[in-house]
């Protein structure tokens, strides 16, 4: 494994990305760019109701559209399994995955699929949507956790029971999952405690608002194969899912993934992908389908609403001495929320003894609800971390302070049971105190500086890389993991360093599933690291591959020199014997005997023929991240809007494969982040219908909202990854929504328990 | 999208005769950045679009200090703040101009199209007000000139009849010691639709002080603008201070009659109000009086 | 209803095509051009993924028809590197790491193209006062930013 000191180089560095040119040149497929001959424009109807029955479908008018080549309803699908099936991140039930992609019996959230064209163009096919006339039994929406959760509330699924710690019951209800975690005895720590606070927390409904929609592009061949194109972090999940739900041999099922325009979780799970696959079946052409940023809003995955209380006990000197959460998580019409990684995640900064953590997975007339960078665990800070700030305040202590004096180390707890590895919570803790921001006092009214941590535990899951070596030296790597944010590069560059080749010299290529093993999602914060390992393990591979046919060759040659004498039997040369350094084999035996690594690539095919190398990785060694971000506000008195002076953002990076990416996975998560906290919220009328969906009512930050994002990467490299890396990308959404809580509290006095606080919300908390 | 007819008309009599012919099924294409919008949405249904920025009077950009600012119905807002000369006469006006939508709305939309598309919220509605523009209508009959403030009657209506469109808007130049200002109420700073949005104009007198005319318009917190007299009452005859503001403030306050809506509550809405007018005001007062006001 | 015969002239070079009246300009470029450098993110002019320059003005495509291009110069994303080099903006975009799906990353330059022509020295603000009717959802904006006024940096020397 790799020395915290050691000298790289390339690793550290910050080439051009290769896809770099196709990507400023807009020469780059992105899956809405794809076109087929003879393809046909597919449109998805959905429902008007936030919660009923269908009662009838009638689709003769739209199919008599001229223009118009097939239409389907739930009907063209086969019947759904109820059973589980590993497809992806977590493990998922294979009926509902299919009840959402087109709606069975009931619809349970305005938008839900019922029903689809293919016409021979995109207007044609909205047309021939209000053509179709479906006939809707309407039923009471439940659209609030609290709400959902009592025993009157109207149940989504009429047959799903609460699983109870564990135990599948009898109870009819909307909650899907109580988990507890447990630690300790909370109720003695608190007994103990000198100080306590509890609080209770509501955050609205947000998405991750990538600009590119969904889109799907279908063919089901003449043959039988089915072919996709698709914008997705992870074609095998989606070649999994679609072969679940359409009733394939996996290898009936092809997927490309297409370049893809931002996901941050929202483009793992199939929307599209099956309706577009049965519209071509019955047209017998390639389909292509594509969201309207209306349909992104309404029917593809935003991340809970939670109501959520937090109480805290701390001893006068600051330890944290006993903690208690429930966090209750809107899933969406379907089960599935991330209330699990929520639970995880909420006090993993800190070392307490004693904790309970309560999580419930509860629907609602609402889209299910899918991953979202660091998905549960943002929620779950702006609670905790708010409460850290104030019984900080309570005790008189610098909020750093108590988070240094109480921050996880290796071989603390989590409540979900894992001991901490080699962690880096205290280094972004100190570093956070040291840096000059936080030195400068913040001077003038109405101003507030507000810091919070976050952890997000990151994955490992599976990768798959070959590398096929050229006759000059240079190297073609092929990868199954779809490049969001410059993994191309990252992953390139590990190989690099491994072979001891330029970077220059590695051409990494993004294939599907009929060209690489099986390689999850690029998500998780996963694909520099186990993707990065499995590129790595490829690398060494091709070097053993290299040892070995050199290990022939000059042990051939040592037989021709020691030919008939005695020395011979001591001078076998064998793979053990060939070192490799600076890009040249040298014999260990025979100082006279080396070769450089482009020699020996102009010799494969006299040395036994193409070089191939490869592995497949399902790294265990995951190290999680930690954050601690610190954020001065200014807050107009009058207006309750909140402008931004200056943000930093402490993270334990591992190692930065190349600084630039990281830095950018650090930018991107919190300005996302402040969005979640100032501005985004997802806004329902009475009947459960959005009134906001759309980018001019939802309110992602642009320019002109912020201000430079400073990154501060403090590196304490995993010792589970050959390089150090820990995976960057999801924590830095976790800490902002707390830090902007706190920042707004100090600058005008009132404790924010809301998101988003939005300025109509702020300026009420001001006139209270 | 539904299919439409679309004609590119050259003259005004043409354009008149054609909106004549279809009536409620035909509408103006000017900048295009809410008709557009509205029609993929399915919020309008039209036979027939005609697109006027080929007719000379609509893209009519002249100011002289004399005669006052001529802005043709269909020009663009950024060619009028980039013309150097009209922005540093109507500081007040360039406020709101700036503001519709972001850079690439601005190269289409039209001040002439934001006010026909008669929104409360409207941007530019308040400081036209304010600037006592006048519009100028074509008709079967002829042209007629009606008053910005009497132009709207409703959300998303305005008193063009059958056959009838807005050709341009008039402002007067200037008078001495005239000063405006338009400041909108948004969450982030760009984008958004208005909250509240005010916009004021005093003239004073040579002593720098006394207030010898003045309007406050409000919007987004009405069915349409208001342009609220009892407001400006509050200021015409006496020196201006931070007292007299204050009243007009209140005035301005106690016309709002706003609605609570995904984009603020009644509360938020009319506290706003007093907010923006007293900024507005100061704003008006300090450009009154020669000085330039900082760039947000 | 028959379609409609339009000439005009994109990235300098004369095109013409038939179009319905209702298809806008970001629609015609992708699916009948084949020109899907421009991006739709979210088509009622609130994301600028759309953005070009028509008769050298900054709009979204998504909010222009086709038939109002008859006679006018359209320029896109596709027009701006030469054979052998790619534009100072482009170039700095990778430099900066300015791009991370890059979806968002043509109407970026397209709009950063527009402000450097009027605008050759930029501050911080004025970037940004400009490109906030640009979304990027990945970088934060941050490298953005600094892309652009590097880039304004280098074609001032030049």
């Amino acid at each position: 494994m790799a020395e915290a000191t050691a000298e790289y180089k390339v690793i550290g560095t910050r080439p051009i990305r290769p896809d770099g040119a196709d990507k400023v040149t807009g020469r780059a497929v992105y899956g809405g760019d794809m076109r087929l001959t003879g393809m046909l424009h597919g449109k998805v109807l959905r429902s008007p109701h936030a919660h009923a029955r269908i009662k009838s479908i009638n689709t003769a008018k739209a199919e008599a559209l001229p223009g118009v080549k097939t239409v389907i309803t739930v009907k063209d699908f086969p019947v759904a399994e109820d059973r589980m099936a590993n497809l992806g991140e977590m493990a998922v039930n294979v009926k509902l995955l299919s009840n959402n992609v087109m709606a069975a019996d009931k619809v349970l959230y305005k938008g839900h699929a019922v029903a689809a064209v293919a016409a021979t163009n995109a207007h044609i096919a909205e047309e021939a949507l209000g053509l179709i006339e479906v006939e809707y039994e309407v039923l009471p929406p439940v659209l609030d956790v609290l709400d959902a959760m009592k025993d009157e509330a109207p149940l989504l699924h009429e047959t799903m029971t609460t699983t109870e710690l564990g135990q599948k019951t009898d109870k009819r209800s909307n909650i899907a999952n109580h988990m507890r975690f447990l630690l300790g005895d909370p109720a003695q720590g608190f007994r103990e405690a000198d100080v306590v606070i509890e609080r209770e927390f509501d955050t609205a409904t947000v998405h991750q608002g990538y600009i590119e929609p969904h889109n799907a592009t279908a063919l089901w061949n003449e043959d039988g194969h089915l072919y996709i194109w698709t914008s997705t972090q992870g074609a095998f999940v989606v070649q999994r899912q679609a072969a679940e739900i359409l009733g394939l041999p996996v290898s009936q099922v092809s997927v490309t993934p297409c370049e893809i325009g931002g996901g941050f979780g929202g483009k793992i799970s199939v929307y599209l992908e099956p309706v577009a696959a049965v519209l071509s079946r019955k047209a017998g052409r390639p389909v292509k389908i594509i969201m309207s940023r209306i349909e992104e809003f309404e029917a593809t995955g935003p991340t809970p609403a939670s109501h959520i209380k937090v109480k805290m006990g701390a001893k006068k000197d600051g330890r944290l001495v006993a903690a208690e959460a429930s966090l209750m998580y809107e899933a969406g019409a379907f089960p599935g929320s991330p209330v699990g990684a929520g639970c995880m995640c909420i006090f993993s900064p800190y070392a307490i003894p004693n904790m309970q953590v309560d999580g419930y997975d509860v629907v609602v007339n609402k889209p299910k609800t899918a991953a979202y960078r660091a998905p549960g665990a943002t929620n779950a800070a702006f609670a905790s971390e708010t409460v850290v700030d104030e019984l900080a305040e309570k005790l008189g202590m610098d909020p750093l302070e108590i988070r240094r004096l109480n921050g996880a180390k290796e071989g603390d707890r989590r409540v979900d049971g894992p001991t901490f590895p080699r962690i880096g919570y205290l280094e972004t803790v100190h570093a956070a105190l040291e840096h000059e921001h936080y030195a400068t006092p913040l001077t003038g009214p109405h101003r507030g500086r507000g810091v919070a941590s976050g952890f997000w535990f990151n994955v490992g899951f599976q990768s798959t890389v070959v590398i096929n070596v050229n006759a000059d030296g240079t190297v073609s790597l092929v990868e199954g993991s779809t490049d969001i944010g410059g993994t191309r590069a990252s992953i390139a560059m590990q190989a690099a360093e491994t072979l001891g080749i330029p970077y220059e010299d590695v051409r990494p290529t993004v294939v599907g599933t009929d060209g690489i093993g099986f390689t999850d999602v690029t998500g998780g914060s996963r694909t520099t690291f186990a993707t990065g390992y499995a590129a790595h393990e490829a690398a060494l591979d091709v070097l053993r591959q290299m040892q070995e046919r050199l290990a022939r060759r000059w042990d051939g040659e040592m037989e021709k020199e020691f030919e008939g004498q005695a020395e011979r039997a001591t001078v076998r040369i064998t793979p053990d014997d060939v070192t490799y350094a600076n890009g040249v084999f040298k014999c260990a035996k025979d100082a006279g005997k080396s070769m450089t690594f482009k020699e020996v690539t102009a010799q494969m095919a006299r040395m036994g023929g193409p070089i191939t190398g490869r592995a497949t990785s399902q790294p265990r060694g995951v190290g999680g991240a930690f954050a601690t971000h610190i954020v001065d506000v200014e807050v107009d008195p009058d207006t309750g809007k909140v402008t931004i002076l200056r943000y930093t953002a402490v993270q334990d990076a591992g190692r930065a494969i190349h600084p630039s990416y990281v830095e950018g996975q650090i930018q991107g998560g919190v300005v996302q982040g402040i969005g979640w906290a100032l501005n985004e919220e997802f806004v329902y009328n009475d009947n459960g219908n959005m009134v906001n969906s759309s980018f001019l009512d939802y309110r992602m930050p642009t320019t002109l909202d912020l201000p430079m994002i400073e990154t501060i990467l403090v590196e304490v490299p995993n010792p589970g990854h050959p390089y150090g890396v820990r995976g960057v990308g999801e924590v830095p959404i976790v800490p902002p929504v707390a830090a902007l809580a706190n920042a707004i509290y100090r600058a005008t006095g009132k404790r924010m328990t809301q998101s988003p606080m939005s300025p109509g919300y702020v300026l009420s908390k001001l006139m209270e | 999208m539904q299919a439409f007819d679309y004609v590119a008309a050259r003259t005004v009599d043409e354009a008149v005769s054609l909106l004549a012919a279809k009536g409620a099924q035909a509408r103006v294409l000017a900048g295009g950045t809410d008709l557009i919008v509205q029609l993929r949405e399915g919020r309008r249904n039209l036979e027939l679009v005609v697109d006027v920025k080929k007719i000379p009077d609509v893209n009519v950009l002249t100011y002289d200090p004399q005669n006052g600012l001529q802005l043709g119905a269909a020009v663009p807002c950024h060619r009028i703040y980039g013309d150097a000369t009209i922005a540093r006469a109507y500081p007040g006006l360039m406020d709101a101009f700036q503001l519709v939508g972001g850079t690439q709305i601005q190269g289409r939309a039209s001040v002439g199209g934001n006010l026909c598309n008669s929104s409360p919220a409207a941007d530019t509605t308040p400081t036209l007000i304010a600037h006592r523009a006048t519009c100028v209508i074509a008709s079967p009959t002829g042209r007629r000139e009606v008053p910005v403030e009497q132009f709207c009657t409703g959300p998303g209506r305005n008193v063009l009849g059958n056959g009838e469109f807005l050709v341009a808007l008039r402002f007067p130049a200037p008078p001495k010691n005239f000063g405006a200002h338009y400041l909108r109420f948004i969450p982030r700073n760009e984008m958004d639709i208005a909250v509240v949005g005010v916009g004021s104009s005093v003239v004073l007198g040579d002593d720098g002080a006394t207030v010898s005319a003045a309007r406050i318009a409000l919007g987004a917190v009405a069915p349409t603008p208001l342009l609220v007299e009892e407001a400006a009452a509050a200021l015409i005859g006496k020196p201006i201070s931070d007292a007299t503001i204050a009243q007009a403030a209140s005035a301005a306050q106690a016309a709002a009659r706003p609605i609570s809506d995904m984009r603020g509550t009644i509360e938020q809405r009319r506290h706003l109000t007093g907010v923006l007018t007293r900024r507005t005001l100061q704003g008006a007062m300090a450009r009154a009086r020669g000085e330039t006001l900082s760039h947000a | 209803m028959p379609k409609i015969h339009v000439q005009t002239r994109i990235n300098g070079e004369d095109i013409d095509f038939l179009c319905e009246s209702r298809q806008s300009l970001l629609e015609v470029l992708r699916d009948d051009l084949g020109l899907t450098g421009t991006k739709e993110g979210c088509s009622n002019g609130n994301c600028g993924a759309c953005s070009v320059l028509l008769d050298g003005v900054l709009v979204d495509s998504c909010l222009v028809l086709a038939v109002e291009t008859a006679g006018r110069e359209v320029a896109t994303i596709e027009g701006l590197a030469t054979p052998s080099q790619l534009h100072p903006l482009q170039q700095k975009f990778l430099e900066h790491a300015a791009l991370q799906c890059g979806i968002c990353t043509p109407g970026f330059i397209m709009a950063a193209k527009a402000l450097l022509a009027q605008n050759p020295k930029p501050t911080e603000h004025e970037v940004r006062y400009w490109l906030a009717g640009n979304l990027c959802r990945c970088t934060g904006y941050d490298k953005i930013v600094r892309a652009v006024l590097d880039a304004a940096a280098v074609m001032e020397k030049a």
